[in-house]
């Protein structure tokens, strides 16, 4: 079975949940990566650390802005060449964006956001949420045609990279035809914080908040503890809380290692957000709250006195 | 212009999900259908180019068995001009769903700009639209939370994650994605839900299509409930006895801060 991983970067730096890709079970598979933009050749280094036996390299400076396009017209001339059975790329907003566009420029099958991949001779088993994660289902591919994965960030652990290892270096030339979209402008987040998708814990907030201005309250203690900061539907509704900040199944999905969930009751469409978080935290007055079934660990009280006292406890901690 | 939007009907997040006795998909049973939040979004923003541009036609697209109807009626509940159902089986894959989108938007079109939601929210695969693209050698671009409308080009706010947002300039015809933040999507009145009920719905077969089985390449199956969960573990003590010790189950148990 030969594997090609798409390999995604910023500045200079493997993205870690292409890292996380090379620590996928995919027994005895013959891995392959390509890096598509402009002087990426220092990627192949790291890359054959991580297991990848060759490294294509794609340099061309309309590949330097990543857009969605220009990466699928380039890796659909070069796929064919390689021929893989298994494309596999990270769920981020650009695997997310690229992989439909390459199943429907390759005629392959397409499964996205799997949380458990796996390859073992020529077998390929997949699964993924479905409903938000209200639900999982294998993905069963029906013919023997190309596969294109997106896996989930932290499905699985980024190997050690290996440093007496290294890949074989192949430049790639494609020819990419004028381009229809351009990218004119990226608008950096004013954000301070992780995002709530990449974060390793999220602290988030419910209406219960009462306010936007008391959110600081959930800030501050995110920050004692490097936390994103979530926030339920109904407290985004409200005007607490910009969109981006929203987990449930209207908002964003989160898996993260910690949640830590402060005056959310727990709806339904709430709880397909984050049930899939590794251990899970409430906080809340309510001792019948749903949010309690799923949690790992439960305060039931005030969030207005436990929070700040969290806070607190989280700063002498580090101060010790 | 001629505007399409297409939209994915879908069970309304308040259902529980209760598998079917195979394990190979959920039990349709008393699933109050929705359209697709996303969804709603691409109607909404097709309908409102509409009213910049005079002698535009808005037609609303969904792929899916009969139960589709009810959404696309809804569709003209809100102001669409004309729906169309493509007869697909509900558990068709991305691929196909794509297929038959592209295939009827070439009978019916052509197209000056098509929107689709950025996912549905029953598998996520968040996949049609950019497939579609590709079907129409369109460009596309997704999780689209701003729209400026030019001659013939337009400029998107896509929204990549953390607060960041890219500046996109795409030339028409185009297959946009939306994402929440794009519109607020109004609600169709009960006197014009009373209208919809009265206006014909078209219908593609598969055949007409040229949708088969055999352009199928995935299926769905062996679908598992979330297993249950460990019983809470209650931290009890004054608000700063409760801090501490969640602190120190964060920092030593879980090793996460």
């Amino acid at each position: 079975m030969k594997i090609l991983i798409i390999a995604e970067h910023k500045n200079g730096q493997l993205s870690e949940a292409t890292q996380e890709l090379f620590g996928l079970p995919l027994g005895q598979a013959e891995v392959h990566a390509v890096v598509t933009g402009e002087g990426v050749e220092p990627l192949a280094g790291p890359l054959g650390q991580l297991g990848a036996a060759k490294v294509h390299l794609i340099d061309s400076p309309t590949l330097a802005s990543g857009t969605g396009e220009s990466l699928g017209q380039a890796l659909g001339q070069f796929i064919p060449q390689l021929a893989p059975d298994v494309v596999l790329a990270a769920h981020t907003p650009q695997g997310k964006d690229l992989a439909p566009r390459l199943a429907a420029a390759l005629d392959a099958a397409l499964a996205t956001d799997c949380v458990q991949v796996s390859c073992d001779g020529d077998q390929v088993t997949a699964r993924r949420p479905v409903y938000a994660g209200k639900a999982t289902a294998e993905v069963e591919f029906t013919n023997d045609s190309l596969k294109v994965i997106t896996v989930r960030p932290r499905t699985a652990k980024s190997p050690e990279p290996d440093a007496t290892r290294s890949a074989e270096v192949a430049p790639v030339a494609v020819e990419l035809p004028e381009q229809k979209t351009t990218l004119k402008e990226l608008i950096a987040s004013d954000n301070a914080r992780p995002d709530v998708t990449e974060a390793s814990i999220v602290v988030t907030g419910g209406r219960s908040l009462g306010s936007a201005e008391n959110f600081s309250i959930i800030e501050a203690f995110a920050d004692s503890i490097g936390a994103a900061v979530g926030s339920s539907r109904a407290a985004v509704d409200a005007g607490y809380r910009p969109y981006r900040d929203q987990v449930g199944q209207t908002g964003k999905v989160v898996s993260p290692q910690v949640y830590i969930a402060c005056g959310v009751s727990g709806a339904i469409q709430h709880l397909a957000g984050m049930r899939t978080s590794k251990h899970i935290v409430a906080i809340n007055t309510d001792p019948d709250a749903p949010i309690f079934q799923l949690a790992d660990y439960g305060i039931v009280g005030d969030l207005f006195e436990v929070v700040p006292q969290l806070t607190e406890a989280a700063k002498n901690r580090n101060g010790s | 212009m001629n505007i399409f939007a297409c939209i994915k009907q879908v069970p309304d997040t308040t259902t529980r999900i209760k598998l079917r006795g195979d394990g190979n998909g959920i039990d349709e049973a008393d699933i109050q259908w929705i359209i697709s939040p996303h969804d709603e979004l691409a109607i909404e923003e097709a309908l409102r180019l509409r009213e910049q541009r005079p002698d535009s036609t808005v037609t609303v697209l969904s792929a899916g068995p009969e139960r589709v109807t009810d959404s696309l009626r809804m569709a003209l509940a809100m102001g669409a001009d004309s729906a169309v159902r493509l007869d697909l089986p509900g558990d068709a894959d991305s691929g196909m769903n794509a297929r038959s989108l592209a295939a009827a938007i070439g009978k019916l079109g052509p197209a000056d700009i098509v929107f689709t939601g950025k996912e549905a929210i029953d598998d996520g695969a968040a996949a049609v639209g950019q497939a579609l693209a590709v079907m129409l050698d369109m460009p596309s671009v997704t999780v689209v939370n701003g729209i400026d409308y030019g001659d013939g080009a337009i400029t998107c706010r896509r929204d990549v994650g953390g607060g960041s947002i890219e500046v996109i300039e795409t030339t028409l015809p185009a297959v946009v994605a939306a994402q929440v933040g794009l519109n607020e999507p109004r609600y169709a009145t009960a006197l014009n839900i009373i209208r919809a009920k009265k206006k014909p719905i078209d219908t593609l077969s598969a055949d007409e299509l040229g949708v088969t089985e055999a352009n199928r390449k995935t299926r769905l199956k062996n679908f598992e409930l979330p297993p249950p969960k460990q019983p809470c573990q209650i931290i009890e003590g004054t608000p700063a006895d409760q801090a501490k010790k969640l602190i120190r189950v964060l920092a030593e148990e879980i090793q996460a801060i």
